[in-house]
């Protein structure tokens, strides 16, 4: 398990403001959730086997599974702005390059909150993306996005602490933000950015089961999550 | 107005996604509606009603919004009609009525079905809020997970709205620190809070604007109630 480079002071928490440029974790917020941990460890970590698995029987694994997601997502743009298709139309790689630093700051903030909870995430693949077309790009991040919306909507209702509910919505929102910007770029000035292809007739957008987008999602994985719980 | 959304026809040819309100609502109330839960979903549908008055107001304004933006706006008011519909049809006989509402706000805002920038300003302020504030009720619903889930599918339409209207005005999608951007000061507590740093147990003092724009923010129901109360004719 590897960490982004942080003293490992930093993250017994210290005081607020005493390292006002660095990150901190203040654990005593952990409270109520450090109860799961003991369970939560050995359903998130790798395997004996050796292969990464997603334990949906409590919250850390619904963390876990949106830190999977958001680790592809994040992967996605950082490839599409290190080497962007030639044929993008002025101001979308800027665009592009917002929408990477979100995803990268999702992934982060997963990564350092759950610390040692955290799943390993398998090396991720894009097999037949294609990255050197405009339209291919802006084409599978409206993919990754409508299903992160959709995901995060399906998974809401299994986490049990408050907190970790109140900060998958604060990410859903953003995904949403960013389907609708790609959506438009695709078609612009048109009904796609909530499209009836993925808001009902009730005005609702897409919800779906972890089942369900981890069929979608694990072939960006090299090697396969292992799932349990659902 | 009417509450019924069946008859507008989509026009992009989009496969549609046919769910019956009946099956929604049905099971949204199986598991019983408790005392909070309908307090909330009252206060979702106040909202609802808000957003649904303005945009059908102003879609049936001739002459205020351009014809390359008709779609955009039609779109969002078909969803808040859905949205109103499908809230009523859930709370019954307990559902609130409708206020009556002043969208110039005692005058603030006198031109805003007159004027496109204005009209364009209020609809950014309100797709913003509505956001905020169904994300700060998601916890409260935790005890019924069909509404729970029913409210988080309401919540990233209303972010889509936000993003693209913000859009049409020459903003990004997304919101940066606590910037209101270019709506007028009277709209700052609509942004206020949403340059927080500290997410669950990480707090990023030091930490670009970019973390910010990543994490939406919640408002609380009073805060909410603060922003819209200038549009209830009356008060609240």
């Amino acid at each position: 398990m590897h960490d982004e480079s942080t003293p490992s002071s930093d993250l017994l928490g210290g005081a607020w403001g005493g390292s006002s440029r660095r990150d901190f974790l203040r654990l005593a917020a952990l409270g109520a959730a450090a109860v799961a941990i003991p369970s939560a460890v050995s359903g998130c970590v790798l395997t004996a086997a050796g292969r990464p698995k997603l334990d949906f029987h409590d919250d850390f694994g619904v963390l876990n599974y949106a830190y999977a997601l958001e680790s592809i997502e994040a992967k996605f743009y950082e490839r599409v702005v290190a080497n962007p298709p030639s044929d993008l139309h002025a101001g979308e790689l800027k665009i592009l390059g917002d929408i990477k630093s979100h995803e990268v700051q999702h992934r982060r903030f997963f990564k350092r909150s759950l610390q040692i909870l955290r799943a390993e995430i398998p090396e991720i693949v894009f097999p037949g993306v294609d990255f050197s077309t405009r339209m291919g790009v802006l084409t599978q991040a409206k993919a990754f996005e409508d299903l992160g919306v959709a995901g995060y909507n399906g998974a809401g209702k299994r986490l049990k602490l408050a907190e970790f509910l109140t900060i998958a919505g604060k990410i859903v929102s953003v995904e949403a933000r960013h389907a609708a910007a790609l959506r438009d770029m695709l078609n612009p000035g048109s009904r796609d950015f909530a499209g009836d292809d993925v808001v009902d007739e009730n005005g609702l957008d897409r919800a779906m089961e972890p089942g369900a987008v981890l069929d979608m999602a694990q072939r960006y994985f090299k090697t396969p999550f292992r799932i349990a719980g659902l | 107005m009417t509450y019924n959304t069946s008859s507008h026809l989509a026009t992009d040819g989009a496969p549609k996604r046919l769910v019956p309100i009946s099956a929604v609502a049905a099971q949204m109330a199986a598991e019983g509606l408790s005392g909070i839960v309908t307090d909330v979903l009252n206060f979702a549908l106040t909202l609802e009603y808000l957003e649904s008055d303005f945009y059908t107001r102003g879609v049936g304004t001739s002459g205020l919004i351009p014809a390359d933006m008709q779609p955009v706006f039609d779109q969002i008011r078909k969803h808040e009609a859905a949205h109103v519909a499908l809230l009523r049809n859930v709370l019954g006989s307990k559902a609130v009525a409708m206020p009556t509402f002043d969208f110039t706000a005692g005058g603030m805002f006198g031109d805003v079905f007159s004027n496109m920038q204005t009209f364009a300003a209020l609809a950014q302020a309100f797709e913003d809020t509505g956001v905020r504030a169904y994300k700060g009720q998601a916890a409260n619903l935790m005890g019924n997970k069909a509404v729970l889930q029913t409210a988080l599918q309401v919540h990233s339409v209303e972010a889509r709205h936000a993003c693209q209207v913000r859009r049409m005005r020459e903003q990004k999608g997304w919101i940066t620190d606590s910037e209101r951007g270019n709506l007028p000061p009277a709209t700052q507590g609509i942004y206020d809070g949403e340059n927080n740093r500290f997410q669950f147990i990480l707090a990023r003092p030091g930490s670009s604007s970019t973390w910010t724009e990543a994490f939406d923010e919640t408002l609380t129901k009073g805060q909410v109630l603060t922003i819209v109360a200038p549009f209830i004719k009356g008060g609240l």
